[in-house]
């Protein structure tokens, strides 16, 4: 990946002066996305995902270590395929692919929060039961100033080692579905992305990140995601879901150092 | 009156001839031109605030090619036999200007390169004093911050503020560093250095002349200029209840005007109140964290410059905080 920070001025500085309709006619040389699709999904053909799956980001990165993106499945009720996984790359990033979400049909919405190193294209690729892959795109511009896409209180980030939380909340109003609620599992996690020895400081910080996340409604797996070095400090999943008329949500986090953090928690009645 | 207005034209006339000096010196050994130094020579302004204690006000920007990141506070301290200097500004520009200055003020040597925490616009001018023998000071945990941040900043920078300015920046880190306090001599004049929890950012540093009640008090103060939160709104709030207590007369902020002490807390403890307490109730409502940042904290909009800059940026950091609670 490397390789991908030494284009990464020009890039920018294209996009910057406007380039934006130059690349619209041509392709640009410059441009990682064909070959990251290509690396990424094995050579398989992505078609337009539009009406298929939806990416919201904000267009200008405020934090740069907590950009929130949300995704959202758009296929119409009665289409009979169901959408299983959706991948998320951060085009531009040291490690583009930030993660990947194994969904249960039900889940509408995923929304995570990502550190954005740069400015760049972000993708969201479904592929859906049928086995096809569906891309949208969108485009971030880097925050400004003194942010950075790191830790900003190291102490604390190691204090609550692990600690979950979840949290659910009252149907969207006006329900899109009438039985669609929201829910959100938090962890508490530095997610360090690691690097190499500091030649000025002699510091090593050590790759350290919560690789999986799973969420259960009684024994449902709804969620899950593999996740990698973008994903923000204390990582942080708020989903849409039908209820199941299951009891209890279960939530697994493992991490690079092998921890495994467990909780469970009572579902709220669908009521509420 | 008549005789203070001698003692400031002496000195400027010694700056000058010294000022000349040095760019026939510099002129030889880097390439500079004598036009390109002349030129930055003028525009470095510095205010002796108490006896010994300079200051140049960056202006109230973000960092640009055009104001060559010469937008934070930079503190001169002179001691009977030492010179402190108190951040060096937001690109080694800068800080050859300072330092230049600082040698037309005075012949003593300079021991300390005081760095009040990691952020690009107080340190990315360490270089211009990688030669002074001066020892580097910060935050125990600025080492730490400067590896996570340091090549990332400059990677940030060199984008927008260009090449030219930002390659010849180097990530000095600290050779003494302070975990709690300590007193730095200077000859006849203590300074008292203070290491903060995760506040503004997680390597705050705080600097006190005890000779004449002046508090640098580095970003943990913003005047005119909105707070910035790199770091822990909770902490920060803390911290200005401790960092009130400070026996100073005066305070030099991060940014914006020198001003009385400790009335000048005051606007950035309401501010940092409330975006701490419409964070909480978006929170409390289930808002997501994208739609929140739209509204926390807005009401405070006529009150600070750079405004729109930041303050959807410091919500966003509020909210990831607060929802812990």
């Amino acid at each position: 990946m490397r390789k991908h920070l030494g284009i990464l001025c020009a890039v920018s500085l294209a996009l910057c002066f406007g380039a934006g309709t130059l690349r619209a006619a041509v392709p640009d040389p410059e441009d990682p996305w064909p070959e990251l699709a290509r690396d990424i999904f094995k050579g398989r053909p992505l078609v337009d995902g539009t009406g298929v799956i939806a990416i919201e980001m904000p267009y200008r990165a405020e934090d740069a270590a907590i950009v929130p993106v949300t995704l959202r499945t758009m296929l119409p009720a009665g289409d009979t395929r169901a959408v299983k996984t959706i991948t998320l790359v951060i085009d531009q990033n040291p490690a583009p692919v930030a993660a990947t979400f194994t969904v249960d049909p039900s889940v509408t919405m995923i929304s995570t929060r990502v550190r954005v190193n740069s400015y760049t294209n972000v993708h969201a690729v479904a592929e859906l039961s049928d086995g096809g892959l569906y891309v949208v795109q969108t485009y971030v511009k880097a925050s400004g100033g003194c942010s950075a896409p790191a830790t900003k209180d190291t102490q604390e980030a190691k204090a609550n080692l692990g600690l979950m939380r979840f949290r659910q909340f009252a149907a969207p109003k006006p329900a899109a579905a009438s039985s669609t609620r929201e829910a959100q599992i938090m962890i508490r996690h530095p997610n360090n992305s690691g690097l190499q020895m500091d030649q000025v400081t002699r510091l090593y910080v050590p790759l350290f990140i919560v690789d999986g996340v799973r969420v259960w409604q009684g024994d449902q797996l709804v969620l899950s995601m593999d996740g990698g070095i973008s994903i923000s400090e204390d990582p942080n999943i708020r989903f849409a879901y039908r209820p199941n008329g299951a009891t209890e949500f279960r939530a697994e986090a493992r991490d690079t150092e092998g921890h495994v953090f467990r909780a469970a928690w009572p579902a709220e009645r669908p009521d509420m | 009156m008549r005789q203070l207005l001698g003692h400031h034209l002496l000195l400027f006339a010694r700056a000058l001839s010294i000022t000349i000096a040095l760019l026939v010196n510099i002129d030889r050994s880097t390439g500079l031109t004598f036009w390109s130094y002349a030129r930055a020579e003028e525009q470095f302004s510095l205010r002796e605030i108490a006896p010994g204690v300079y200051v140049h006000l960056g202006k109230t920007e973000l960092m640009t090619a055009d104001n060559e990141g010469d937008i934070a506070n930079i503190g001169i301290i002179v001691g009977q036999e030492l010179v402190a200097v108190i951040d060096t500004g937001g690109s080694v520009r800068v800080g050859a200007r300072l330092l230049a200055a600082i040698r037309a003020l005075t012949a003593k040597p300079i021991r300390y390169v005081i760095n009040s925490h990691a952020h690009p616009d107080h340190l990315f001018g360490n270089a211009a004093f990688a030669q002074t023998g001066a020892t580097f000071v910060g935050h125990a945990n600025l080492p730490q911050a400067l590896a996570l941040r340091g090549a990332l900043y400059r990677d940030a920078f060199r984008r927008t503020m260009g090449a030219r300015l930002i390659d010849e920046v180097e990530i000095i880190a600290p050779n003494l560093t302070v975990d709690g306090e300590i007193r730095l001599d200077l000859g006849q004049r203590v300074l008292r250095l203070t290491s903060w929890r995760t506040a503004h950012s997680d390597s705050d540093l705080t600097v006190l002349d005890e000779a004449t009640g002046t508090l640098f008090a580095g970003d943990l103060l913003f005047l005119r200029h909105v707070p910035v939160l790199d770091g822990n709104l909770r902490g920060w709030l803390a911290a200005l209840d401790e960092l009130e207590k400070i026996p100073a007369r005066r305070v030099v902020p991060g940014h914006g005007p020198v001003a009385d002490w400790p009335g000048a807390l005051a606007d950035e403890r309401r501010y940092l109140q409330r975006l701490a307490q419409d964070t909480r109730s978006l929170i409390a409502k289930g808002v997501p964290l994208a739609a929140a940042v739209q509204s926390a904290g807005q009401t405070e909009g006529l009150q600070w410059q750079l405004f729109e800059e930041y303050n959807r940026r410091n919500a966003t950091a509020a909210y990831s905080q607060l929802e812990w609670e």
